[in-house]
């Protein structure tokens, strides 16, 4: 790994720091993917009309098949007496749960408006429990605009779970992170061919799959949003292992050399168990790098993925980064993959999208990352972007999925020279 | 507290911002929190926009409560005045910034910008989007449009239209056609396309033409009474009503019209023998109350559909939806709650559902085809092609998008005919779909949709089918079995039969036949 360490790094940069309007999603649009991931729960936001009407647009799609979430909306009486909007909420959960008794894990999440209104989630929680108590469990945690930012939503939902873990001594591995099914089960696959055992995942796909944690597990993140849920299990004495993230192929090495490492498994272990997927990955990446060697790339902050991708984008496909920006800056967390990229690129954290636009349009990288309220309007200005929650919502992580990774970075370039040749009939925005 | 999955319409400010963002040299300062900036995706993902919408967000955050919020709404003022220079600016709160009251609208007229500054109360937890448009647009032209000296010609306003809005960018075309083809001119467009300074002009036009009584009736009504415009009430769309509206115009104007409707093709189309199976189709129609209005109609008078069930997703136009269903001799469902509309349409088995995008899935679920006539909008409803649904354009596109879903009249026979072919039996849907999917048949295997219900025992209130009647009705089209099933079991209970042999079912079939 110390080949493809820069001499200088970016973990010490001083960061651009800035404040204004975010073009950002709240951490409600988490439960988007979440409600997938865990099968016997549901997410029921308290909330007003905005954030039903945020769901129902994030997820760009509606998935009518019964979706595991809804929004209980509050409503003007609601407002006037917080007794009421307690026994009201009580009402609608009692009626939820009557309806769908397949349901054993509820999530009550707090918005913007109940946090405003101090509608004391965590207490109804708990009184919620006793009465569900053994059927449901009841947890709380806030996916609110005013505290959150878009994926510090899983990272509010992970760590709600993590103080009624049961106690367990047991020396174990735990993995972090909401993934794709497919991903979790090539990353078990792989620390299993290690030697590493047992291996237990956060969130379990079902509440009875969970198993207790203590000052025995140690824990690796999948995820770079992941800070309170960190907090959370450092918290119970779990121990963290420090690593890059797992995407592309260095990434994922890296990762599961970290863990091996604290197993006491030595290096030649890894090399040997992943030599295959390896030799896969980078010819993947190899493909697709071919198109993105030498360009530049600009991201927008989004979803805290945007270090560990500019990590691979810079070292593993030939790219420079122009400016990573980023809601949040973790540097216990994100500290291995800053050391990665070599300096250079401006680090923001926060935003004032007026001012972040304007560097972008002045610096003309030849890829923006961005949201979907963004990408229409920069390309019009001739950008080429590439939308940051297709990132969040596609298997981009280890492996086997290296190539389809740089391949999101490398469609959007493809189609700009399929189609140069056709001029808009519309005039070029101003 | 009301447990929601799916929403038609979103929170006023919503309204606010496809007012702005179908204007230009507008800009709407919202006092929001950080995520509320979601609503720009809307527009620039569905409808396809290349701007961002005018629209600055105040994004204040936890730790700002109870100390700046204020300051940063006049920053963000400020900002938006000096960055954007337009022609005005709206100011208002979303939902969670109405509860921390700062009034952003005495904060905005403190600050002394030389532009017209124009507060908006949208309460969110009491109104919707729709409610957000209308109050919005009346607002601004309360605020802008004087009266003045009439146009030399005689011209109108079309109003109504907005951004995101169901076809608005294609009815704007064809009905200033329109217009121009009656001898009226348009003399502005508003909210969509018009700026602050256009809305100034309003008061030279004679009259309004209301395009969408959701988005502008205040707006109508305040001119009428301030500037003493007439407005139109008829929305043109359908046959019918195109021809009402034209009448109309011509008793508002004194001009005697003479309209060019040689592309009208829908009455031949409707006429053609092709046709046919069209007769007596029972829909189901539901939307805003404009469009169901007009879908009515269309469905009765110029499709020949039976029309079952009828039923509007906005209060405002709960009055208008309950006397037509009156007159139609059908109940009217005016609901927001789509698993309440899922439940209607699921007793009313009709073999079409006119709606919206949730009916189009309620309908996949039922297996009930659907062709959409109403917002809320989805990326597929700004088409790249002209798609109009006003005027004699907007008609044919009516029968084009109807019929679509349907399975066309001779393989509704094919199929009844050649029922067990592997690759043209009823299970496969309209052979012209995407969709259309053969697979091979096995007699003995039951359909995965039906789960054969545990039998429950004949009862007063219950009817069970014997197996031998069961086989029979999957003998019927699935296009039509519903409705055999639903008579046939409505048969049976009339006459205090609770077996439903094979007899029962042509018994039943006889019956019901005209």
């Amino acid at each position: 790994m110390n080949d493809m360490t820069p001499s200088k790094g970016c973990r010490d940069v001083p960061v651009l720091k800035e404040r204004g309007q975010r073009e950002v999603f709240c951490g409600l649009t988490g439960i988007i993917w979440l409600h997938r991931k865990m099968q016997d729960a549901f997410f029921l936001v308290v909330g007003s009309r905005t954030c039903a009407h945020l769901l129902q647009s994030a997820a760009g799609v509606m998935i009518f098949a019964e979706p595991r979430f809804g929004t209980a909306i509050l409503e003007e009486k609601d407002l006037a007496g917080l007794a009421d909007a307690h026994e009201e909420l009580d009402r609608e959960v009692a009626r939820l749960l009557s309806r769908r008794p397949d349901i054993k894990q509820l999530f009550l999440v707090g918005s913007c408006p109940s946090e405003v209104i101090k509608l004391d989630l965590a207490r109804a929680a708990e009184r919620l429990s006793q009465v569900h108590f053994p059927d449901v469990r009841v947890l709380n945690y806030s996916g609110s605009g005013i505290e959150t930012t878009f994926t510090q939503g899983e990272d509010a939902a992970l760590a709600s779970m993590v103080p009624v873990l049961e106690q367990s001594d047991e020396r174990q591995l735990l993995v972090v992170g909401a993934l794709p099914d497919v991903v979790e089960d090539q990353a078990l696959g792989l620390l299993e061919q290690i030697g590493i055992s047992p291996v237990r995942v956060l969130p379990a796909k079902r509440a009875m799959d969970e198993h207790g944690i203590g000052e025995n597990t140690v824990f690796a993140l999948t995820q770079p949003f992941l800070g309170d849920t960190h907090a959370a299990l450092e918290r119970r004495g779990a121990r963290h292992i420090p690593a890059p993230f797992p995407f592309g192929e260095h990434g994922t090495t890296a990762w599961l050399k970290a863990i091996a490492a604290e197993f006491g498994i030595a290096d030649e272990v890894v090399d040997r168990v992943t030599e295959a997927p390896r030799a896969r990955a980078r010819k993947a990446i190899a493909t697709q790098a071919a198109e993105l060697q030498g360009k530049s790339v600009f991201f927008f902050p989004d979803s805290q993925l945007e270090i560990p991708l500019a990590r691979f984008l810079t070292t593993e496909c030939g790219m420079s980064a122009v400016e990573i920006g980023t809601p949040f800056l973790h540097q216990t967390l994100v500290g291995p993959d800053l050391d990665l990229i070599a300096q250079g690129p401006v680090i923001s954290e926060g935003q004032d999208v007026d001012l972040q636009l304007d560097r972008a349009l002045d610096a003309r990288p030849d890829i923006t990352v961005c949201g979907l309220g963004l990408a229409n309007p920069l390309e019009a200005h001739g950008l080429t972007t590439k939308w940051a929650i297709e990132l969040v919502f596609t298997p981009v992580h280890f492996y086997e999925q290296a190539g389809d990774l740089a391949g999101l970075f490398s469609r959007p370039l493809r189609r700009k020279e399929l189609l140069k040749g056709m001029p808009n009939r519309l005039e070029a925005a101003e | 507290m009301k447990l929601t999955v799916w929403t038609y319409e979103g929170p006023p400010h919503i309204g606010a911002m496809r007012v702005a963002t179908g204007m230009k040299g507008l800009h709407y300062v919202l006092h929001a929190p950080q995520g509320d900036t979601y609503a720009d995706l809307l527009f620039t993902m569905i409808e396809r926009r290349d701007h961002r919408p005018p629209v600055s967000y105040t994004t204040f955050q936890a730790r700002d409560l109870g100390s700046d919020t204020a300051d940063l709404f006049k920053q963000s003022c400020r900002d938006a005045y000096e960055r954007f220079k337009p022609e005005a600016i709206i100011v208002g709160a979303s939902c969670t910034a109405e509860l921390i009251q700062d009034d952003p609208g005495g904060l905005a007229e403190t600050m002394g910008l030389p532009i017209p500054v124009i507060p908006l109360e949208l309460p969110s937890y009491q109104r919707k989007e729709n409610f957000g448009c209308d109050e919005t647009f009346f607002q601004l032209v309360r605020a802008l449009a004087k009266p003045m000296e009439r146009s030399a010609r005689i011209s109108c306003n079309i109003i109504g239209p907005t951004g995101l809005g169901f076809r608005h960018r294609d009815d704007v075309q064809e009905l200033t056609a329109l217009l121009y083809d009656i001898g009226v001119e348009v003399n502005v467009v508003a909210p969509m396309g018009a700026t602050p300074t256009d809305l100034t002009r309003l008061g030279a036009a004679h009259f309004n033409v209301l395009l969408y009584p959701e988005t502008a009736e205040a707006a109508a009504r305040y001119m009428q009474r301030e500037l003493g415009q007439p407005y139109t009430k008829t929305v043109p769309i359908g046959v019918g009503a195109t021809r009402d509206f034209i009448a109309e115009v011509a008793e508002l104007t004194g001009l005697l019209p003479d309209v060019d409707d040689s592309r009208l093709r829908l009455p031949w189309w409707s006429k053609s023998v092709d046709s046919t199976y069209l007769t007596g189709k029972r829909v189901f129609v539901f939307g805003d109350g404009t469009h169901v209005r007009a879908a009515t109609r269309v469905a009765r008078e110029e499709m020949g559909f039976e029309v079952v069930g009828i039923g509007c997703y906005n209060r405002e136009m709960a009055r208008d939806i309950r006397g037509l269903a009156k007159e139609i001799g059908v109940e009217a469902l005016i609901t927001d709650d789509y698993l309440e509309v899922e439940q209607t349409i699921e007793a009313l088995a009709p073999e079409m559902i006119l709606g919206t995008q949730m009916e189009r899935h309620i309908g996949k679920r039922l297996g009930i085809p659907c062709a959409v006539i109403s917002a809320p909008v989805h990326v597929q409803d700004f088409p790249a092609r002209y798609s109009p649904q006003v005027g004699f354009e907007g008609a044919n596109v009516l029968f084009d998008t109807w019929i679509h879903p349907l399975v066309m009249g001779l393989e509704e026979h094919l199929l009844a005919m050649f029922r067990e072919d592997f690759e043209f039996h009823d299970a496969a849907g309209p052979s012209h779909h995407g969709g259309h999917a053969p697979k091979a048949i096995h007699a003995d295997e039951p359909e995965p949709e039906q789960a054969p219900a545990p039998p429950a025992p004949a009862s007063e209130d219950n009817v069970i089918w014997l197996a031998p009647a069961e086989k029979e009705l999957k003998k019927i089209p699935f296009f039509v079995r519903g409705k055999a099933k639903r008579n046939t079991e409505k048969y049976a209970v009339e006459r205090g039969v609770h077996e439903i042999s094979v007899d029962t079912l042509y018994e039943a079939k006889a019956h019901y036949a005209r």
